[in-house]
This record gives C-alpha cells, sequence and structure tokens, in this order.
C-alpha cells in the first residue's frame, strides 16, 4: 500500500446535518476516517458523537450532507444499507437479543442456511456451521470463557456481551468497525480487554472508530481525535502532540481549537505498511 | 492479570454453588415446554384418580377433539404473542372465515375446494389488516385487535344475516368432521390437520431465519432492528400467518360442528390467549415454545373434562382456569428472573 492510497480516506463525510424537531445534532459535521487508523471521536454531551456515528452506520439519515466510503458517495437508509458497504457497529446497547443463544446472536440477520433443496427450497438453517463458525469467530479475539455457544446471551455477563458484540462485527465487519462507549459499563479488567480487542482489529488492517468519554482510553489506544462540538467537528488531534487536558478544553470550548497547534495530519502510513 | 486473578479467585467458588432451586430455575429458563408438560401429567393422574372413565380412550379422544379448535387457534395467537402482541380477534377471524366458506359453497355455488380457498384467502386479509394497522399505524395490538374483534363480528353477522349456515355444505369443507381410529383412539381429521399446523410451526420457528427473527423482534425490537432485521415486515408477515392459521381452522370448525355459524366458538378469541399463556410463552415476547400452547390447550381440556367426571359443577372449572391462568403468568415471571 502506497502513501497515496493512505490519504485517501475509508469513510469521509461533509456538511452533515440532523434535526430533531428544533433540537439540532449535526450542524454541518465533517469525518474522515484514514486506514489502518483507530479515530476516537470526543465530545461532551449533546456534541453529536453518537448522531454522526448513527448516521455513518446506516442508523439515521441524515438531512443533508454527503458520506463518501472510498471516495464513492453512499446513501444509508438502513443499518443493512451501511453492513453491505462493510461497516459493522457495535452500538452502546450491544443490540444483542437476550433471548436467543450466542451463535444466533452472532449471526442474527445473515444466517446461514443448509446447502441442497434444504436450504434453498425449504430454507432450513444450519445450526451446526453457525455454532462451529461463531465459536472460531470468538476464539480468534481471544474469547474462550464462554461456556456454551449455545447459552442465552442474558446469562452472560455485561463484559462477555460486549464480547459477543464485538465478535459479530469484526466477523463481517470488512472495511470498518465502529464501537459506541465500548467501556462505558465494564470493569477496570474488561476495559483492558476490550482495548486490547481495539489494537488487536487495527493489527489485523481494520480501522477503528472509538466514541469514548474515557479520556485516558483515548488516549491510550487513539492514533487521531475527532473532536466534535455542537454538532460540528471542532478539531482533530494527535494524543503525542496534545495533552488530555487540551483536549477536553477544545471540546468544552474553553480553547479555541485554531490557536491549539497544528491540526493532527493524516497518517502517513498505515501501521501494516509500518511493521 | 495474575494479581486480578488471584483477588477473584476467593469469590469465584462461589459463584459455582447453587440451590436446588437455582438449578430448577435454571432448566425451566432452558427449556420452557417442560412446566407445562408437568402440569399437564399431575392434573391427568389427579384427576384420573377421582374418576376411571378418565383414562379411557374414548374419553381421552374426547378430550384431544374438544380442544382442536382452540389448539388451532392457538397456534396463531402463539406466533403474535411471540411478537410480543396480542390478537383478541382469532375467533372473529376464525368465524368470518367459516361464514364465507360455507356461504361461498352454499349460497352462491363455488365448488367446495374453491370455496376453501376463497376462505383461507379471506381469513388470510384479515389477518393482514390487523398486521397493517400495528405496523403502519403504530397502534398497540391491543387496540387494534380489540377494534377489528367487533369489525369481524359485525361483518360475519352482515353477511350471514344471523343464520347459520346448514345446508349444502360440500363434502370437502365437512372433510375435517371425519373419523380417524388410531388403535384405541377415535380422532377426526381435524385433530390430525390441527397436530400438522403444530408440527410445521414448531419446524418453521426453529429452523428458519424468520423464526429466529420472530423471536428476536419480540425480546428487543431495538436490538433486532440494528441487527439488519426488517422488524415491520416481520411484523406483518407474522399478523398473515397467523391470519391463514385462524382461516384453517375455521375448517377444523366447520367439521367439528358440521356447520357455520356467526355464533360458535364464541369464548375462542380468550380461550386461545388462555392456552398460550398456560403453555408458558411470555405475553412480554420472545420467549416460548409453540409445543406449549398444545399443552396449554390440553390442560384446560383435561381440567375441564376431568372436573366434569368429578360431578364438578361448571362454574368451577372455570374458576380453576382463572387460578391456572394466574400461576401460569406468576411462574413466567420468576423464570424470567434469571441470573447474569
Amino acid at each position: 500500500m502506497t502513501a497515496q492510497d493512505s490519504r485517501r480516506p475509508i469513510i469521509a463525510a461533509s456538511g452533515l446535518v440532523k434535526t430533531f424537531g428544533r433540537v439540532v445534532g449535526l450542524d454541518g459535521a465533517d469525518f474522515e476516517l484514514y486506514p489502518g487508523e483507530v479515530l476516537a471521536v470526543i465530545g461532551d454531551n449533546g456534541a453529536g458523537k453518537s448522531t454522526l456515528v448513527k448516521c455513518l452506520s446506516g442508523a439515521m439519515v441524515p438531512d443533508a450532507g454527503d458520506i463518501l466510503v472510498e471516495g464513492e458517495p453512499v446513501v444509508f437508509r438502513r443499518p443493512q444499507d451501511a453492513r453491505a458497504a462493510g461497516i459493522e457497529t457495535v452500538y452502546q446497547s450491544l443490540a444483542v437479543v437476550p433471548a436467543l443463544d450466542i451463535a444466533s446472536n452472532i449471526y442474527l440477520g445473515r444466517e446461514i442456511r443448509r446447502s441442497g433443496p434444504l436450504g434453498s427450497i425449504f430454507r432450513m438453517l444450519d445450526h451446526g456451521a453457525m455454532r462451529t463458525k461463531a465459536r472460531q469467530h470468538l476464539l480468534d479475539l481471544g474469547i474462550g470463557t464462554l461456556q456454551s455457544i449455545t447459552q442465552a446471551v442474558e446469562t452472560l455477563s455485561g463484559g462477555q456481551r460486549q464480547a459477543v458484540a464485538v465478535a459479530r462485527a469484526a466477523a463481517f465487519g470488512s472495511k470498518v468497525i465502529i464501537l459506541d462507549e465500548p467501556t462505558a459499563a465494564l470493569g477496570v479488567r474488561e476495559t483492558g480487554q476490550v482495548l486490547t480487542l481495539i489494537r488487536d482489529l487495527r493489527d489485523r488492517g481494520l480501522p477503528v472508530i472509538l466514541i469514548s468519554h474515557n479520556m485516558p482510553n483515548v488516549f491510550d489506544v487513539a492514533d487521531r481525535i475527532h473532536i466534535q462540538r455542537l454538532g460540528r467537528r471542532v478539531a482533530v488531534i494527535s494524543p503525542k502532540t496534545h495533552t488530555p487536558s487540551e483536549a477536553v478544553a477544545i471540546m468544552t470550548g474553553a480553547l479555541d481549537a485554531a490557536s491549539s497547534g497544528s491540526p493532527a495530519p493524516p497518517p502517513m502510513t498505515t501501521p501494516a505498511a509500518a511493521h | 492479570m495474575t494479581e486480578a486473578q488471584a483477588v477473584i479467585d476467593p469469590a469465584e467458588r462461589f459463584l459455582h454453588e447453587t440451590t436446588p432451586l437455582q438449578r430448577i430455575h435454571h432448566v425451566l429458563h432452558r427449556y420452557p415446554a417442560i412446566s407445562p408438560a408437568v402440569v399437564l401429567v399431575l392434573a391427568a393422574l389427579v384427576l384420573g384418580a377421582f374418576n376411571n372413565r378418565f383414562f379411557l380412550p374414548a374419553n381421552l379422544s374426547l378430550v384431544v377433539q374438544q380442544v382442536a379448535v382452540v389448539g388451532g387457534l392457538a397456534v396463531g395467537q402463539t406466533l403474535i404473542i411471540l411478537t410480543a402482541g396480542i390478537d383478541l380477534s382469532v375467533g372473529a377471524i376464525m368465524i368470518f372465515s367459516a361464514i364465507v366458506m360455507a356461504a361461498s359453497a352454499s349460497t352462491y355455488g363455488l365448488p367446495g375446494p374453491i370455496a376453501l380457498v376463497v376462505g383461507l384467502v379471506v381469513g388470510t386479509l384479515a389477518g393482514g389488516i390487523n398486521g397493517l394497522l400495528v405496523t403502519r399505524l403504530r397502534l398497540p395490538p391491543f387496540i387494534v385487535t380489540l377494534g377489528t374483534l367487533n369489525i369481524f363480528t359485525a361483518l360475519t353477522l352482515l353477511y350471514s344475516g344471523g343464520q347459520s349456515i346448514q345446508k349444502n355444505i360440500p363434502d370437502i369443507l365437512l372433510w375435517t368432521g371425519r373419523d380417524v381410529a388410531i388403535g384405541p383412539f377415535k380422532l377426526t381429521t381435524g385433530v390430525l390437520l390441527m397436530l400438522v399446523m403444530y408440527a410445521v410451526a414448531t419446524w418453521v420457528l426453529r429452523n428458519t431465519a424468520w423464526g429466529r427473527h420472530l423471536y428476536a423482534v419480540g425480546d428487543d425490537p431495538e436490538a433486532a432492528r440494528l441487527a439488519g432485521i426488517a422488524v415491520t415486515r416481520i411484523l406483518l408477515s407474522a399478523y398473515l400467518v397467523a391470519g391463514f392459521i385462524f382461516a384453517l381452522t375455521a375448517w377444523i370448525l366447520i367439521g367439528r360442528i358440521g356447520a357455520a355459524s356467526p355464533n360458535a366458538a364464541a369464548d375462542a378469541n380468550l380461550d386461545s390467549i388462555t392456552a398460550v399463556v398456560i403453555g408458558g410463552t411470555s405475553l412480554f415476547g420472545g420467549r416460548g415454545l409453540i409445543l406449549g400452547s398444545l399443552l396449554g390447550a390440553l390442560i384446560v381440556g383435561v381440567f375441564r373434562n376431568g372436573l366434569a367426571l368429578a360431578g364438578v359443577d361448571v362454574l368451577y372449572q372455570t374458576l380453576v382456569v382463572g387460578v391456572l391462568v394466574i400461576v401460569a403468568v406468576a411462574i413466567d415471571q420468576w423464570i424470567r428472573r434469571v441470573r447474569a
């Protein structure tokens, strides 16, 4: 991969607007994600982080603005559209169905059918294949502690549910993984596991968008930090050139983004190429 | 990591200690058909002890024949309750379909098979109307079906003039009343049709994506939507399929009473909900088994029959059914409280 490629964003958005009645969620927000990076999106409550990410994942349709995937304009009307484009999202609510088992949740909405007429005519599911593959997806992410792949998700702990949701995203996300507040509900040890998971995903070549309130986490894993304020992107900084307190100051408006030094440039090389 | 492990370990052994009650809880949670099955067996044993005629093949055959109609309706009702909905119009749709089937042949002279198909289409469309109102107008299923219960009942009376249709009913519509002897048991083709409906519905819920999605939509519609399931389409299809099942049950009803009557099976709306609830399907959606509803219908049938044989007044039978419903829902609430 050449430097030229890495400068073209995997996902770019410009001028996104989304309003809810009289409440403004996004007010002309821009966004770029480059190959091979972990991009954190931070901002105060109501700054439009979740709205921005929901527009990128197809869960919301922006009122105005453009989204480009690898330079091509796209319109996401439903989450399925974004998934078809290779963008997988782990929502803060996790979007797992408690009553269904782990394998059913990982393959929910894209079940594997039996081969032959049983699958094509009777539309019969291949439970065995889904269980085997679901177990493999979890092992790929180093999650081997679950008792059984046929366990209902409601019997799992918060961290285990998170792991199932991340495994689902990693199994199907071919271009981008979006994680919305993945550590908000987790303890210290589980948070560490999720951060390791994020680095693993990046090292496997999958860029990650991480929405988080947690400054130590953000400065720990992010390559660049997108700061959202009042529905717009006010700055993109690098954790190498800025401190967490500067990031908070830009986030709250105490520090003018333009006067706080040069914005972080897009990464010149992908980590894969750097290794 | 090892230090954290050491801190956790002293508590770890308590995590795996369970009381017998917790183990029962866990098993019931995993296999929701167990509790209605146990209730059915216990009820049969106790009622059989009061009257030795209870276990005679002729009596058991009668019980099964008596639950065929409610059992058939309960298949469709289960599909709707699994989506966290409820259908108060099931009996009205069934009777409307039955009158349309019979009148098409008897009054309008259509051939029997075509009259049957017309009735099945009308029932499916009636279910579709419920589905459209629930999904497009986003009205609560309880309100929608309370309204359509009255609408379909009124349409039935307007269409039939309040009269039963008994003459010139073609053989194919009466086919479901034909006797089938299996060993000492005397069943009807209608009973077998009901059992086939259960077998097919069980297979579809377990082995197709549509079946899994029905559970997902009922359990957590927002999670289902974010996982890429077309929630509206699943809900609409559930009401359409249920309407078709109610119309099939109309066929069973015509065979059973040998006529199509606008006043037949007046209690069927609520009886089908009773069967589903006693069968362990949660009214909150997403949990339950279609087989449980068959057990639930049989439990009600066994109690009514057994108490009648024991000489208990019919009013007390109704009282017992009421108690059963409340106990079933209380057990369901307890089972749902799982330890994470």
